[in-house]
């Protein structure tokens, strides 16, 4: 983990940015699976170009909050805005906002039967309806940017853990998203894999590319997080930017959880 | 070109010895394999006894003993072993059942265009995959059927009064278009009520009902074929309409059927149960029966529905409810993030059926899948007891026949009956196991 945070830091800092649009606003959701309140009173505002990390304990709804960006889960009260559109039962509002989100998980989900080159090419194919040759061209263009054009014709399931993540990052890239969402890129990673994908985050950041990040990558946050985010228990215990959030935590159990986490 | 000269070089080959007799070659195999120690000895010398002992009365009654040509018989009488000239002389209705004899090209084109169209679909690197599954699912089944039926279905229609048309095709085609025109407003209605884009879901609606509609207008259409019964067909002929007629529905139905009860709509979820559950638990020959004899009861007086056409549907369905129950299988074997994925790169639900979990959880049930078929295929034998006659009740009725009839005539059917099914079922499973292994190269996970 040090070893990481010191070479993502010898990295530059971002450019400062002047936030003036909204990419991503949640105002006062709740959700509950059955009788269990996941998310109580989420209130949160994402600027364009902006790059949160969410931070908190196990347990604590991180997963659930940015699945619910996307509508991978459903929020039942409050607001969800995505670009300027508001999720609601209507499938086409679902769409529109699903093909302007970019979503990378923890375990990968690469599509196993289809090989590096197809699983790029396969949505901007099927959802954007773009000409194959096209398609193809980007999907090369991306996984240049990931380093990795030679694995193109292999499947999946020959490639390591850190390259399927960085194929995965370039699947998303591939339909030109607006948001990013990530949730736990390498906590599914060998440490010596982590790296690798730590510095195609950075790159992508340094672009200006609006990133909400799940990810106990303490190092990543400082160096690229323009806000960390701490949740526990289903809420939003505190916000702030990196430098304050770790050098001067204002909630006991944000401290707590910076005390083991950095230990 | 410069030439060394060392004495420790060599200045000739050697001839090369054979190998040590012991570990190569027949013996070697055979003394690694089944004499390697006292106990594996016995046993291969009880078993090779037990083969000699098993396959010896076959040989000689199917190939020493055998009759192989003859008129009637009298060849045969005598006989202690296997007919084979009455196979010869019934090969032809064996294949075609009482199809007449100078319409019988229509069925040899129907055979040929089947393997002409399935070869190439079998062999993984001939090009043009799409075009040729088209045919086999769309075309063929439509050129069979005008081929074998002669086609020319003089439709009437039902319900427009006579005063506006008088029962003709034009009245049945004009009744389908009311149809197909209010079924479009109600796709459209719900897609509207669901949030679905109209434009879409109208456009799918209206492909698929026009296609219907192009299907309806070819077998009404007259192409100067005689008619023939399906009374008349039998043999191969008629196991093979019922055996692919059976795979090639029963498989996109029970894909929809097994989505169906994986579905989040309650509804279709019920009902795919529901059909599923219902369909699995009456045996086949119930289906059969109930598809001969209470069917028509159900039916309104002057309905008349062709009996081969009551054995497919209720083949098709029965087994559609069981490639459901196969199919889900190996739709719980995909993870939940590849849906996921799916989802969060925009792909809709169909598509993110047809892209990707279908063509993995297919994969991993061939197996099943394929077993199905098998068994699919040796059930088209009971057709014969609703008065189908199917090869193997084709065979059964010919050997009552006076003219052939023999202590031998009968085992000798049955024995080429056998025969038979045992090579497209061998077939079959041949095929799927080498298709796994390709599919299984370098896709692990
Ligand atoms: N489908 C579900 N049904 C019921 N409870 C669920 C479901 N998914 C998650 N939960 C619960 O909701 C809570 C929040 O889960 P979530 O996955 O968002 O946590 P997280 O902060 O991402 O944790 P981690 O760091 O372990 O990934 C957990 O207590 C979890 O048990
Ligand atoms: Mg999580």
């Amino acid at each position: 983990m040090s070893d990481v945070a010191i070479a993502v830091e010898a990295a530059a800092k971002p450019r400062a940015l002047s936030p003036t649009e909204t990419a991503v606003e949640l105002i006062d959701v709740n959700k509950w699976y059955g009788d269990f309140h996941v998310l109580r009173d989420i209130n949160l505002k994402v600027m364009k170009g902006e790059r949160i990390v969410v931070a908190g304990p196990s347990g604590s709804g991180k997963s659930t909050m940015i699945r619910c960006i996307n509508r991978l889960e459903e929020h039942q009260t409050g607001k969800i805005i995505v670009d300027g559109t508001e999720l609601t039962n209507d499938l086409r509002r679902i769409d529109v906002v699903r093909r302007e989100v970019g979503m990378v998980f923890q375990h990968f989900n690469l599509f196993p039967h289809l090989t590096i080159l197809e699983n790029c090419t396969l949505a901007p194919i099927h959802v954007r309806k773009m000409p194959k040759r096209e398609a193809e061209d980007v999907a090369m263009h991306y996984l240049k940017r990931v380093k990795i054009p030679e694995q193109a014709a292999k499947y999946p399931g020959q490639l390591s853990g850190g390259q399927q993540q960085r194929v995965a990052i370039a699947r998303s890239l591939c339909m030109n998203p607006r948001v990013m969402l990530f949730d736990e890129p390498t906590s599914a990673l060998d440490p010596e894999m982590i790296k690798e994908v730590l510095d195609v985050m950075v790159g992508l950041a340094m672009e200006g590319m609006t990133m909400i990040c799940v990810t106990h990558e303490m190092g990543f946050a400082r160096q690229v997080a323009d806000r960390v985010v701490f949740m526990d228990g289903g809420q939003i215990v505190e916000q702030n930017d990196p430098v304050s959030f770790f050098e001067n935590p204002q909630h006991e159990r944000t401290k707590l959880f910076l005390s083991q986490i950095l230990s | 070109m410069s030439t060394t000269s060392s004495a420790f070089v060599r200045g000739s080959f050697i001839e090369s010895r054979r190998p040590p007799r012991t570990s190569v070659g027949v013996i070697g195999w055979a003394r690694a394999n089944l004499f390697s120690s006292l106990p594996n000895s016995i046993l291969t010398l009880v078993a090779a006894a037990f083969i000699v002992w098993a396959l010896t009365p076959l040989v000689r009654f199917t190939i020493i003993d055998a009759v192989w040509s003859g008129e009637d018989r009298a060849v045969c009488a005598k006989a202690t072993g296997a007919c084979w000239a009455y196979v010869k002389a019934y090969l032809p209705q064996f294949i075609y059942g009482r199809y007449p004899i100078d319409q019988r090209w229509r069925v040899d084109i129907v055979y040929a265009l089947l393997a002409l169209a399935l070869v190439p679909m079998l062999i993984p690197r001939a090009p043009l995959k799409r075009l040729n599954a088209a045919f086999l699912l769309f075309a063929y089944p439509l050129i069979a059927f005008v081929l074998l039926t002669g086609g020319h279905i003089g439709f009437r229609g039902g319900w427009l009064p006579a005063w506006i048309v008088a029962p003709s095709p034009l009245r049945f085609f004009a009744e389908y278009a009311l149809v197909a025109m209010v079924l479009l407003l109600v796709v459209g209605l719900l897609a509207r009520i669901a949030g679905h884009p109209v434009a879409g879901s109208g456009r799918a609606a209206g492909i698929v009902l026009g296609a219907i509609g192009l299907l309806l207008l070819v077998v009404a259409a007259d192409f100067g074929l005689e008619p023939v019964e399906t009374s008349n067909w039998g043999g191969l002929l008629v196991t093979l309409v019922v055996a692919v007629t059976g795979m090639v529905a029963s498989l996109p139905l029970g894909v929809l059927l097994a989505l169906g009860r994986r579905s989040s709509m309650p509804i279709i979820r019920l009902a795919s149960v529901i059909f599923i559950e219902v369909w699995r638990g009456v045996p086949l020959i119930t289906v059969l029966f109930m598809a001969s004899v209470m069917l028509p009861l159900f039916l309104p007086d002057g309905v008349t529905f062709d009996k081969l056409l009551r054995a497919l549907i209720g083949v098709a369905l029965f087994n559609a409810a069981y490639m459901a129950e196969t199919i889900r299988g190996g739709l719980q074997a995909i993870p939940r993030g590849q849906y996921e994925a799916g989802m969060a790169v925009g792909l809709g639900y169909w598509q993110r059926m047809r892209l990707i979990v279908l063509p993995q959880a297919l994969r991993l049930v061939i197996p099943g899948i394929v077993g199905s078929f098998i068994s699919l295929f040796k059930d088209t034998t009971l057709v014969s007891i609703i008065g189908l006659f199917d090869f193997l009740g084709q065979i059964q009725a010919s050997a009552n026949d006076a003219k052939w009839a023999s202590p031998v005539t009968g085992v000798t059917g049955y024995v080429f009956a056998a025969t038979v099914f045992w090579a497209f079922c061998f077939a079959m499973s041949r095929y799927a196991a080498y298709t796994e292994r390709r599919l299984n190269r370098g896709r692990r996970r």
